[in-house]
């Protein structure tokens, strides 16, 4: 029999049977919704966690001092080091791929102009820390190396901070006193938005490191050149496992750490650590996909089950299509063909149903929505595959009737 | 044209064993009109299911139309069924809501004829049994009698060699019981091979031959002069 009649009696075998075919579609429908909107969503949340790396700043390294063995113990009093400015020059001195190394310091302190006030993390920075960042000036300029050196007080105010203390005016020039030092405000940053953290990366301060470091954030009894982080930037990718490499034997060597002694020092790789918390996420994805694969075969069952139900009520027409010439092949392709546009059908439904989550949900996480195309087209061929899959039995049972018993009964 | 040899048909009911057919030997030739008779249970549709290959038997040769069927497989016996039999229910066995038209499409359908002419031979055999005006009604909107009719064009769309009909006017009224049988020898007389299952005398009474069976036998074969057309 051509395809065009099979699909017509199955339209019609449908159709008569309407509200029944409708449920039985149910499982199919929710199940392809969840699957697309599953990738859809997943897909979405990676291009959000893309672009929290690109704003970390690119092939970004963290060297803290302050060192912890690998199970998080303290290391015993004496091992203990400071990072130092000199450090960070060293490092960008002696390995070729690092970009950029960027001392600096942080602390949170209250910035205060007239009688607005505003408490925000100052951060105490050289000229390597934009750079290694991938911080952008928005108006006015950076701080200048001669500012760095000389300890100015001058200050970059971040977005934040800025639309706080100064509304929509102007922050150029203005003057802003932080633990009651006049700093001059010289340039803003454009936008960054949040971290993977979840923090405000706009909201900060940013004044040289030997301002920073004196009355501002000002600690005793250390050096005078002494740094909490060293932000070590690198040119490419590939290059993080040997340059991490590196810099944990510049840094062994100045501080004559011995071979097998742990290091007194710590390197985190910031994307592995957002990549890291993306794998979180996996977990949501797991339950849709979890939800998705039960609706499947719940919905395959159903589509059986409606299936041999079609195939009893309907033995009196499988008798007489035998006998007026239907071979079993017939028979299985009629009812294989019933299912398979069950399913079809209910993936399309299913389809249109993940459309609404999808924007739903994007909407709601502010994610960019990206239909996956490809996706779309697999949920409908998986369908297609769930109605050959659990029509065939049914298919089955109907062409393997005999045609005599199927004309007998009532 | 179409030959019995020795058939016999056993049913396993339980731990008996029912014998439906029991060494029945027929031969019918190109353009006869025959009509079964006998008791309910002797193996009436038993024989005819056999001869129309819906069914094998346990032992024993059919040949129709030159071809050997007591041996085919069953597609190979649904294409005979297709390209041979005629095949004439009790109970219409009509597709509800399908057409008329689509109804007697049907064995072209399975024959792989194209779709054009499909609906010209559909026609045609409606034409043949007087519904051409009910052509679009779906079997509800018929009358028994036309329903038999719809079935009896589905029978000859395949231009068959031999139409089978079992108690073809049994769930009909005597007056359209009448109709129906004068259809059948309208047919036999342009040369279609008949054999008609029936109880009621009246209605065999078209036949020029008559095989009456008892317990899977048959008892008489009997010839009897054609009943003149109304
Ligand atoms: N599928 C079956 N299983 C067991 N026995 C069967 C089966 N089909 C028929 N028989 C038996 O075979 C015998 C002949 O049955 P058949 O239907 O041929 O009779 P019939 O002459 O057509 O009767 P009726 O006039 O009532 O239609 C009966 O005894 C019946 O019980
Ligand atoms: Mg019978």
């Amino acid at each position: 029999m051509p395809l065009v009649e099979l699909l017509r009696v199955a339209l019609e075998a449908l159709r008569v049977n309407l509200m029944r075919s409708i449920l039985t579609m149910l499982g199919i429908i929710i199940g392809v919704a969840a699957v697309i909107a599953m990738v859809t969503v997943g897909a979405g949340a990676q291009a959000e966690i893309d672009r929290q790396i690109s704003s970390l700043g690119s092939n970004l390294f963290m060297v803290m001092s302050g060192a912890r063995s690998r199970s998080g113990v303290r290391m015993a009093t004496g091992t203990e080091m400071r990072l130092t400015e000199a450090d960070a020059r060293a490092l960008k001195a002696e390995i070729p791929e690092i970009v950029a190394s960027a001392p600096t310091m942080r602390g949170v302190a209250q910035v205060v102009v007239g009688n607005t006030n505003w408490s925000t993390t100052i951060q105490g920075i050289d000229n390597e820390y934009l750079v290694a960042r991938g911080w952008q000036i928005d108006e006015g300029r950076d701080l200048e190396p001669q500012e760095i050196r000389s300890g100015s007080k001058v200050a970059l105010l971040g977005s934040r901070v800025a639309t706080e203390l100064f509304g929509a005016g102007n922050a150029i020039g203005q003057t802003v006193r932080i633990k009651n030092v006049p700093f001059t405000v010289v340039g803003t940053l454009v936008e960054k938005g949040q971290s993977s953290m979840g923090s405000d990366q706009d909201d900060i301060a940013m004044i040289p490191l030997g301002a920073a470091r004196g009355r501002v954030l000002g600690r005793t009894g250390t050096r005078a050149d002494t740094v909490n982080v060293i932000f070590v930037s690198v040119a490419e990718g590939w290059m993080m496992d040997d340059v991490e490499r590196q810099i944990a034997e510049v840094l062994r060597q100045r501080y004559r750490v011995r071979p097998g002694a742990e290091d007194p020092f710590g390197i985190r790789n910031m994307s592995e650590i957002v990549e890291t918390r993306a794998e979180a996420r996996q977990v949501f994805n797991m339950l849709l996909a979890a939800v998705a694969s039960v609706s499947l075969v719940v919905g395959g069952i159903g589509i059986m089950n409606i299936m041999l139900v079609s195939v009893t009520e309907r033995t009196r027409e499988i008798g007489l299509r035998m006998a007026v010439g239907a071979k079993g092949r017939d028979i299985l392709l009629q009812f294989l063909v019933e299912a398979v546009t069950l399913c079809l059908i209910g993936g399309f439904l299913g389809i249109l149903l993940a459309l609404v989550i999808t924007f739903g949900i994007a909407r709601i996480a502010e994610w960019p929505v990206l239909l996956q195309w490809p996706v779309v087209v697999l949920a409908l061929g998986f369908s297609g595959a769930i109605g050959i899959f659990f029509g065939f039995y049914p298919a089955r049972k109907a062409a393997a009737k005999d045609p005599i018993e199927a004309l007998r009964t009532e | 044209m179409l030959v019995c040899e020795d058939l016999h048909k056993d049913y396993l009911v339980g731990n008996e064993t029912v014998c439906a057919l029991d060494d029945v030997s027929v031969r019918v030739e190109r353009g006869e009109f025959l009509s079964v008779m006998g008791p309910s249970g002797s193996g009436k549709s038993t024989f005819m299911n056999m001869v129309g290959c819906l069914d094998t038997p346990t032992r024993g040769r059919i040949v129709v139309d030159g071809e050997t069927v007591s041996e085919l497989s069953r597609d190979a016996l649904a294409e005979v069924r297709n390209r041979k039999i005629g095949f004439v229910f009790q109970q219409f066995h009509l597709l509800g809501r399908t057409s008329a038209l689509d109804n007697v499409e049907l064995p072209l359908l399975y024959g792989g004829v194209p779709r054009a002419e499909r609906a010209v031979r559909a026609e045609q055999a409606l034409e043949r049994v007087g519904l051409r005006d009910r052509m679009g009604h779906v079997p509800a909107q018929l009358s028994g009698g036309q329903q038999q009719r719809v079935a009896i064009a589905r029978a000859l769309v395949n231009r068959p060699v031999v139409l089978l009909a079992d108690e073809p006017t049994g769930a009909l009224d005597s007056a359209t019981g009448v109709e129906i049988m004068e259809l059948f020898q309208e047919l036999n007389e342009a040369g279609i091979t008949v054999l008609v299952v029936t109880h009621e005398p009246e209605v065999a009474g078209y036949a020029r031959r008559v095989l009456r069976f008892r317990d899977g036998r048959v008892i008489a074969d009997e010839r009897q002069p054609a009943r003149m057309t109304a």
